[in-house]
């Protein structure tokens, strides 16, 4: 069972979050192209190892993002 | 010199040489590395050595290294849970399940190796009225299909389980289910092993332990002359440097890992999946059982194990660590769906890296790196694809452009807008 560190209700089981995946940076949506817009909604970087991702907390009702290391699991301090 | 077919299994053999107590032929020799070969094959697991296999078979394409970082079968094709079926949802995808269980089902004389492939009928229930309307979709498309696929009621789902408890009053009253006779199990390490033997028979070479730690490219727009408008001439492995003009990206979980050596992303994350197996009893359970609303499924194999699989973790990781959290919840939904079972232990539980992908369809054929070829994105359900995949990868790679039965699954299709959607019949039963 993972850990996730909330930076508001500190480490709990990780079935009180929900994943959102490994974080990457949005194209401005009026000037992408069609193309750039898809490549950023489907390609991944899918590291082994140190990963800025986001978090849903359904405690505190929180977006956040973390650093996990996807190899080992543990993870890095909360950022916001 | 190479043997074209490899030592029969027969009767008479296990006779002679129980009495003489003589050894076994191995089922593939080991090797030194060549210096170049005509093509390179990363990843030992099912879609590799088909696509071996098809190449020196069907193309006499067999100056052929198939290198895996393990074991032959040590990644997802050692660990799932062998359901095979075709009752997919998109026209492209059932070509594919469907050719493959048609190739399944001549293997064990095709390579004279019992794979224990049992066709034995998949149930995928239904408990509600909107599961059912669903059923009923996925019946007719799989009927315009050819798909051996039908909707029936719970007394005929009594009549091929008898042990399902169908009364009104059970937590979740089955209502009906999605019917797939040709659906079964088959024994996933034998699989593994006809496929490495056959190949490795007519000459291509096996090598295990033996990791790709780049892929050397060259005229490629990026860092080093990898990707796009370049081409590959080789790999480095911990056994040294290896040049040839093909590498095929076969490695499933790792998939992304080993594409970006060659410079080409693909939309590929790695999630767990995990099983469980419990003690053998007595066999009950005559067909593959799946229940979609309560994320589970299971099987009973030949010793009399059950086995039990569920939907894909909910966290990407490259770690195979199984998690507490997945007992707990696959008990609780198997125990809504065989209160009988209650008092059976379980004896292992595992773990195997999925490479999904947005659309629950395979990444398949040439890339933007040309002689750089990928088979990847089979997620939870590439076993039972791996038979139609080797043939098609293996025209594929002998024709340097993409079959026909893959030109749905190409990378580009991302770019383009063309997704193949098949989570409908994907998500929970693989
Ligand atoms: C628990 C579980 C249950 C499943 N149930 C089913 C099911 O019932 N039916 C079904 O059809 N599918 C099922 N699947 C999915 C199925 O197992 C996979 O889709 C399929 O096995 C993928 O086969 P493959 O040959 O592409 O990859 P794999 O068998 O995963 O092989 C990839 C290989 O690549 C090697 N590799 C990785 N990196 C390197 C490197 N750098 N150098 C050299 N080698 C490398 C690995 O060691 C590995 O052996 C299940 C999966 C799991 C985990
Ligand atoms: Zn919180």
């Amino acid at each position: 069972m993972l850990l996730v560190p909330c930076p508001n209700c500190g480490p709990r089981d990780a079935s009180d979050f929900k994943f959102g995946g490994e974080s990457s940076s949005r194209p401005d949506p009026r000037t992408a192209t069609p193309e750039q817009w898809r490549d950023y909604v489907h390609l991944k970087t899918n590291v082994a190892g140190n990963q800025k991702e986001t978090w849903y907390c359904r405690g505190c009702r929180t977006y956040f993002s973390l650093h996990r290391d996807t190899v080992t699991n543990i993870f890095g301090a909360p950022q916001s | 010199m190479a043997r074209k077919k490899p030592a029969r299994y027969s009767a008479f053999d296990l006779v002679k040489r129980g009495l003489k107590n003589e050894e076994w032929p191995r089922l593939w020799d080991h090797h030194d590395l060549n210096k170049s070969y005509d093509a390179i094959i990363i990843g030992g697991g099912v879609h590799g050595l088909a696509t071996a296999y098809y190449l020196a078979k069907d193309h006499g394409i067999t100056n052929v290294a198939v290198m895996d970082k393990g074991y032959l079968g040590g990644g997802g094709s050692g660990r799932n849970t062998a359901i095979v079926r075709s009752n997919y949802l998109t026209p492209e995808g059932i070509n594919f399940y469907n050719r493959s269980l048609e190739l399944y089902g001549s293997m064990a004389t095709d390579h004279n190796l019992n794979v224990m492939f049992s066709e034995r009928g998949h149930l995928t229930l239904a408990h509600s009225d909107a599961s059912l309307r669903t059923m009923r979709w996925r019946a007719e498309v799989n009927k315009l299909q050819n798909i051996n696929s039908l909707v029936i009621g719970p007394d005929e789902v009594k009549k091929i389980v008898p042990s399902l408890d169908i009364s009104r009053d059970a937590a979740h009253p089955i209502e009906g289910a999605l019917f797939h006779p040709p659906g079964g199990i088959i024994r996933h390490d034998a699989v593994v092993w006809a496929y490495a033997r056959s190949a490795a028979a007519m000459g291509t070479q096996m090598h295990q332990k033996t990791e790709v730690l780049d892929i050397i490219c060259e005229g490629g727009s990026g860092p080093d002359g990898k990707g796009p408008g370049g081409k590959v001439t080789g790999v480095r492995t911990n056994r040294g440097d290896v040049s040839a003009p093909v590498v095929v990206n076969c490695t499933a979980g790792w998939a992304t890992l080993i594409s970006d050596m060659a410079g080409v992303k693909l939309p590929i994350t790695t999630f767990t999946l995990q099983a469980a197996v419990t003690e053998p009893v007595k066999v009950f359970l005559p067909a593959v059982v799946v229940s979609g609303s309560l994320h589970c499924y299971v099987s009973q194999t030949d010793r009399g194990e059950l086995v039990f699989g569920a939907a894909v973790d909910p966290v990407s990781t490259y770690s195979m660590r199984g998690t507490f959290e997945f007992t707990e919840n696959l008990a609780g939904h198997i125990l809504d769906l065989m209160p009988g079972v209650a008092k059976m232990r379980l004896l292992r539980q595992w773990a195997g890296l999925c490479d999904m992908t947005p659309d629950y369809s395979p990444v398949m054929g040439v890339t933007p790196v040309e002689g750089f070829y990928v088979d990847v994105g089979w997620g939870t359900y590439g076993f039972k694809a791996g038979p139609g995949s080797g043939e098609a990868m293996a025209n594929t790679i002998s024709s340097g452009r993409n079959a026909d039965i893959i030109a749905p699954f190409d990378l580009a299709r991302f770019a383009e807008d063309r997704l193949v959607g098949e989570k409908g019949a994907a998500a929970v039963g693989h």
